[in-house]
């Protein structure tokens, strides 16, 4: 298409030439502080994977030491640790789904304005920005069998028989429509809990990206008789999908390495196990940061598979329909 | 009664319920918490099911408790509020340094790579905070930095930069650019511009992100715990609240005192800056 000499790089004017030298030299700093405080370090992580290191050695070690593969033997032979991928796994895909959705419930409700939508948009926020130590000791107090509110009202009003323990029981046996079922119950609290304390996140996105949507179409649609949820289903989701799936991503990345709401919740006990709490037992309990390293290196691989498997089919079939 | 005048009808009346709900859920928890902290521990054992506090039974003190140094019998909590402020604004400073000026370049200069490197700061979420926890702790231990706040605050940058990169990079592109080529006509360089100019026309932007930077320090656990766990001196309130409910048998009503005393500042800051943070967050999101 164009006639310009073909070695190499196209040539520059005088001022991109200068832009290009000042828009280095101010990223650099920036540049320097990630690389510094977060390239480096994943970078030993990895190094320190293949290398028996426990604390107290690593005072006189070395960079590199003997390579070795026992740590990564330790991981997965290490009793619980398929469970403890699956634990993780169930725990990611429920706070996701179950945030994204109620966040679009709530962005849907919230859509049409009404005297005082700002308060309530404000208000519904809370659990997101409030600090995670605090939100866990209520959710802990609230449920506990002995003082908590929950329990005290379940037990009078609502006729169970007894409190429940929700957040130290891994197997709740109940009967469901006369059927004898087993519920991982604290596992499914975890999860009620990330739902609650991240759907003001997807709510925020969804919200904005309504508030976006143009009007016209959906008066055309309505003049043509079409009901509501086909409104929904037809103009407004097709809209929405691209968000939504930026969300599901983020908050996947989020869930799967979240570590502070679970271990606050339950410290890893009773079905909880997530990889990131194994993570840091590893590293506190033993002080065997080798395996810890590992361990760390193994969740990150799980994670990047399963984004790639995702950004090989859906982000490809919303590309799609978008076009 | 058509198809879509029930559908109307259902989903206007659903919408008021979908909000009530939401509603009690999100700030039930709140006034939960605020509500036991001023009742007395033995009320709650009596009566754990009470939606209020009545006026005679109403105590302060659980505050009084968690706010006194230890040598008085408190839990000490005030001397952790002072270091969470000491870290938070560290981390608010030195982050803004850092983002500042990479962010105007990200938005103004077309430079090598200037279109992807957003995208690359943002892939630092991809890596677990555990993975980062391993070498930093190792490094911090051995500079001997294991237990100090000045460390704990260059940790926090790894966490806020990416984000208050891609916040600022997205205000900047609102300051219109022929207000910098004017000052650029009468012979500012580059730094000049951005300092006098650019940084006076975003700073309510650079609060907005300054904010969000500090609750994210505020608020802040794993980290804490993992470097500041041997020292008590130098406790967060996040930290030292987490270990009062291991150590010893302290009241649920003195820890949600505390809890009050942590969540208060953030929710204040949140208020008065809600909207700048909003936009800020989600800014982009409605162009698909």
């Amino acid at each position: 298409m164009s006639t310009a000499p073909r070695a190499g790089r196209p040539r520059l004017s005088p001022r991109q030439r200068r832009d290009n030298r000042a828009g280095l030299a101010f990223v650099t700093p920036t540049l320097l502080v990630v690389l510094v405080i977060v390239v480096l370090p994943i970078a030993w992580t990895v190094l320190l994977a293949f290398q028996h290191a426990r604390l107290l050695d690593l005072q006189s070690m070395g960079l590199f030491g003997d390579w070795t593969w026992r740590n990564f033997d330790q991981v997965f032979t290490a009793p619980g640790f398929w469970d403890s991928l699956w634990t993780t796994l169930v725990y990611t895909v429920g706070g996701t789904v179950g945030s994204i959705l109620l966040g679009l419930v709530a962005a849907l409700a919230l859509r049409r304005p009404f005297r005082g939508r700002g308060v309530v948009r404000g208000t519904m926020l809370l659990p997101y920005v409030a600090p995670v130590v605090a939100v866990t000791f209520v959710w802990e107090t609230a449920l506990s069998p002995q003082t908590g509110i929950v329990n005290h009202w379940g037990t009078h009003l609502l006729g169970w028989h007894k409190p429940v323990a929700f957040l130290s029981t891994s197997n709740y046996r109940t009967d469901l429509l006369g059927f004898h079922v087993h519920l991982p119950l604290a596992l499914m609290t975890v999860v009620a809990f990330e739902v609650w304390r991240y759907f003001p996140f997807a709510f925020l996105f969804l919200l904005a990206r309504l508030q976006a949507v143009p009007g016209g179409i959906e008066e055309a649609a309505t003049v043509d008789g079409a009901t509501l949820t086909q409104r929904f289903r037809h103009i407004l989701l097709p809209q929405l999908m691209p968000v939504i799936a930026l969300l599901s991503v983020l908050r996947f990345i989020m869930t799967f390495n979240k570590f502070d709401d679970v271990y606050l919740l339950t410290g890893g006990d009773s079905g909880t196990d997530v990889v990131s709490v194994r993570v840091y037992d590893f590293l506190t309990a033993s002080y065997d940061v080798g395996s810890a390293a590992a361990q760390a290196l193994v969740l990150a691989v799980v994670l990047m598979v399963v984004l790639g498997v995702y950004f090989a089919f859906f982000a490809k079939r919303v590309q799609e329909e978008q076009a | 009664m058509s198809r879509a005048q029930f559908e109307d009808r259902f989903f206007g009346i659903l919408r008021w319920v979908v909000i009530g709900l939401l509603l009690v859920a999100t700030v039930f928890p709140f006034y939960y918490m605020v509500l036991l902290s001023f009742r007395p521990t033995g009320q709650l054992l009596l009566d754990p099911g009470a939606l209020w506090v009545g006026v005679h039974e109403l105590t302060l003190s659980t505050y009084r408790d968690i706010l006194e140094p230890t040598s008085e019998g408190g839990q000490g909590l005030l001397g952790m509020l002072r270091n969470s402020a000491l870290v938070s604004l560290g981390t608010v400073a030195l982050t803004l340094a850092a983002s500042v000026p990479g962010a105007w370049a990200i938005s103004r200069l077309k430079f090598f790579g200037s279109r992807h490197i957003g995208a690359v700061f943002l892939a630092v979420y991809l890596f677990p905070a555990s993975l980062l926890a391993v070498p930093l702790f190792v490094m911090f231990s051995r500079l001997g930095m294991q237990g100090s706040l000045v460390g704990l605050a260059i940790v926090y940058i790894a966490q806020t930069v990416p984000v208050s990169v891609y916040m600022l990079k997205n205000y900047f592109t609102t300051v219109p650019v022929s207000i910098e080529e004017a000052a650029a006509l009468d012979g500012c360089s580059r730094l000049t511009i951005l300092r006098r100019v650019v940084l006076p026309l975003a700073a309510p932007s650079l609060m907005a992100t300054g904010l969000y930077v500090f609750m994210i320090a505020w608020n802040e656990f794993l980290f804490a715990l993992l470097f500041l766990v041997a020292t008590p001196d130098k406790w967060t309130v996040s930290l030292g609240l987490s270990q009062l409910n291991h150590a010893i048998e302290v009241p649920t009503t003195v820890l949600m005192a505390g809890s009050v005393v942590l969540t208060v500042p953030v929710i204040v800051l949140f208020y008065a800056a809600e909207r700048f943070l909003t936009e800020g967050l989600t800014s982009g999101a409605d162009k698909g």
